[in-house]
């Protein structure tokens, strides 16, 4: 039925609808309304599942760890320092094979602190194992939800579904949320491939010593490359029952004739859609190319759509210190080196900590790069606010 | 696209006043956005919300920078924050006060109304909370969201006594409204 709803709601009923058998979770702004409207749907026996209140994110993770080698469906949320807190487990979980389902409201990371809204928590975890797919809207961010346990269940991997805070997770927008037996019908319940259990002791994710531990790490890092298949087959999948397109590896908005293509991903991609549409009736073309699942990364899709694309801009709202953009250097690398030389791809930061990105800020970009490349720039950099001694 | 700015301060209802906006939009057929931008969650701090109303699916994720309407739920921020910015020049601002519109002496072209929404809500709401009044003498004003759909709206978020006494909050900013 489609709602005027807020975001965190529109999650957190799908997750209920997904029976996950326990959550756990510490509140953290601005993750918390998710979790206080799952544990509102568990207190007014709408949801037969544990929810366990932990004194930490760190604990939170273990909990979910712990359910779900138990065989339990588990899923978690948290933004920011909570996701840092809870790296150690994290990188554990992904480890173990433990199919787990994670909400990142994405926020800004300290110091100095700051409750707002960018992607550098999710990215900071980026190499840890995990599935990580981005929502567009909330409408995306609930379908991904349902498409997460089951992308997860199927290939053994965990899965994270970042969102960015405030912007989604505080947004009231129309969302179709489905019905319970739609989702019954879709997701099927949880079969566990590999459960610790007392009556039969065995150990998970115990030592592996310098005999065996690198090749840990290279059938993990197979296996996330092979999850490409499932996070499309589970897709298009979803497209037929439900009827809409939700998730997948990529997707691309007036690509074809376009002589300049953006990057990007995450919420900030419907600011970038209404000025495509605002150029092209002034002439220009301009297209989108929207990573929805950011690992694995979508390499050979991104080369694919872009390999006759000479002129093409990455905009990511997180930063490798020292290095640039995170998610630059992956498009970057999707080209053979060969061909390099003469495709500009240029590389913009943009709304780190909740700063807004106004849509005259997208056009002042795509009209600098129609000139020249740019290897880094941070949009929107208030000069004035730095002085010759800070740099 | 009809795109509105709340200013208030925390503990208004601002953020409520927006999503409400939202859902009667939604109701009324509409595709409707609304989002906040919270200074730090703290009782009385600045604080603004952002509802866009429009035919077709909302897509931009930018603030709200040229607003066709502002509601102001605290007269005293015009003096601290720049409460008109942005304001188109045939637009409307909506603000809390006793004065009369032309006693605020605002440097805009656009439509100025007040209503003493405080003053109404503490009668009838018994709090100092103006946001239903805001809402009742905008909708009034603009006609831009139904009052029915609002009324739904509010009894939908806050069902039974709290929903009834905003609701007739509501339609007390209607009636002295529908009298200018």
């Amino acid at each position: 039925m489609l709602k005027q709803i807020e975001g965190s709601r529109a999650v957190a009923e799908c997750v209920a609808m997904c029976r996950p058998n326990v959550i756990s979770a510490y509140p953290i702004t601005p993750q918390t309304h998710i979790v206080e409207d799952l544990a509102m749907i568990i207190g007014q026996g709408k949801l037969d599942a544990e929810f366990i209140n932990v004194e930490s994110e760190f604990a939170a993770g273990s909990v979910v760890l712990g359910a779900s080698a138990a065989g339990a469906r588990a899923y978690s949320a948290t933004s920011s320092q909570g996701l840092l807190l809870m790296c150690e487990v994290i990188y554990c979980i992904a480890g173990m094979r433990l199919p787990i389902v994670l909400t990142c409201a994405n926020r800004a990371i300290s110091a100095p602190l700051s409750i707002w809204n960018d992607q550098q928590d999710s990215m900071a975890l980026r190499d840890a194992g995990w599935i990580q797919l981005h929502a567009e809207d909330n409408q995306e961010a609930a379908d991904l939800h349902i498409q997460a346990f089951k992308i997860a269940e199927q290939t053994s991997l965990p899965v994270m579904v970042c969102m960015d805070g405030f912007i989604l997770t505080h947004a009231y927008e129309p969302v179709d949320i489905p019905e319970p037996k739609e989702v019954d019908h879709f997701l099927p319940p949880f079969t566990p491939k590999n459960i610790v259990d007392p009556r039969s002791p065995k150990g998970i994710g115990l030592f592996a010593d310098p005999r065996f531990y690198l090749e840990t790490r290279y059938i993990l890092h197979r296996a996330m490359e092979k999850s490409e298949e499932t996070i499309k087959a589970v897709s298009a999948d979803f497209a037929k029952t439900f009827g809409r397109n939700s998730g997948g590896f990529i997707k691309t908005y007036k690509l074809e004739n376009a002589d300049l293509v953006i990057v990007s991903m995450g919420s900030v991609v419907g600011t970038i859609k209404e000025l495509i549409d605002r150029m092209e009736e002034e002439g220009k073309k301009v297209g989108l190319v929207q990573i929805c699942s950011y690992r694995p990364f979508p390499r050979h899709e991104i080369y694919n759509v872009l390999k006759d694309k000479m002129n093409i801009v990455v905009l990511e709202k997180s930063v490798s210190l020292g290095r640039g953009g995170i998610l630059a250097s992956d498009v970057r690398w999707s080209f053979p080196r060969a061909e390099k030389k003469d495709r500009n791809i240029s590389s913009f930061i943009a709304g780190l900590g909740g700063r807004n990105i106004p849509m005259d800020d997208l056009r002042y970009m795509v009209e600098k790069v129609e000139k020249e490349p740019v290897e880094l720039e941070f949009l929107g950099l208030k000069k004035e606010l730095i002085s010759e001694k800070d740099l | 696209m009809i795109e509105i700015r709340i200013h208030g301060r925390g503990g208004q209802g601002n953020v409520a006043a927006a999503e409400l906006l939202s859902i009667a939009a939604f109701k009324d057929g509409k595709f409707a956005q609304a989002f906040p931008s919270f200074g730090a969650e703290r009782i009385g701090a600045p604080v603004m919300a952002f509802v866009r109303i429009d035919d077709k699916k909302v897509r931009t994720r930018e603030d709200v920078r040229t607003p066709d309407y502002l509601i102001v739920q605290d007269a005293f921020l015009i003096e601290t924050v720049p409460v008109l910015d942005g304001l188109k020049p045939d637009g409307l601002i909506l603000v809390n006060s006793e004065k009369q519109p032309e006693e605020l002496q605002l440097k805009t072209t656009a439509s100025v109304e007040t209503i003493p929404a405080t003053e109404i809500a503490l009668e009838i709401i018994g709090r100092p909370i103006p946001n239903a009044v805001m809402i009742g003498a905008f909708c009034t004003i603009t006609g831009l969201v139904s009052l029915d759909a609002v009324q739904e709206a509010i009894m939908g978020k806050f069902p039974g006594r709290v929903g009834e006494n905003n609701v007739a909050a509501l339609e007390r900013a209607h009636e002295i409204m529908q009298k200018r």
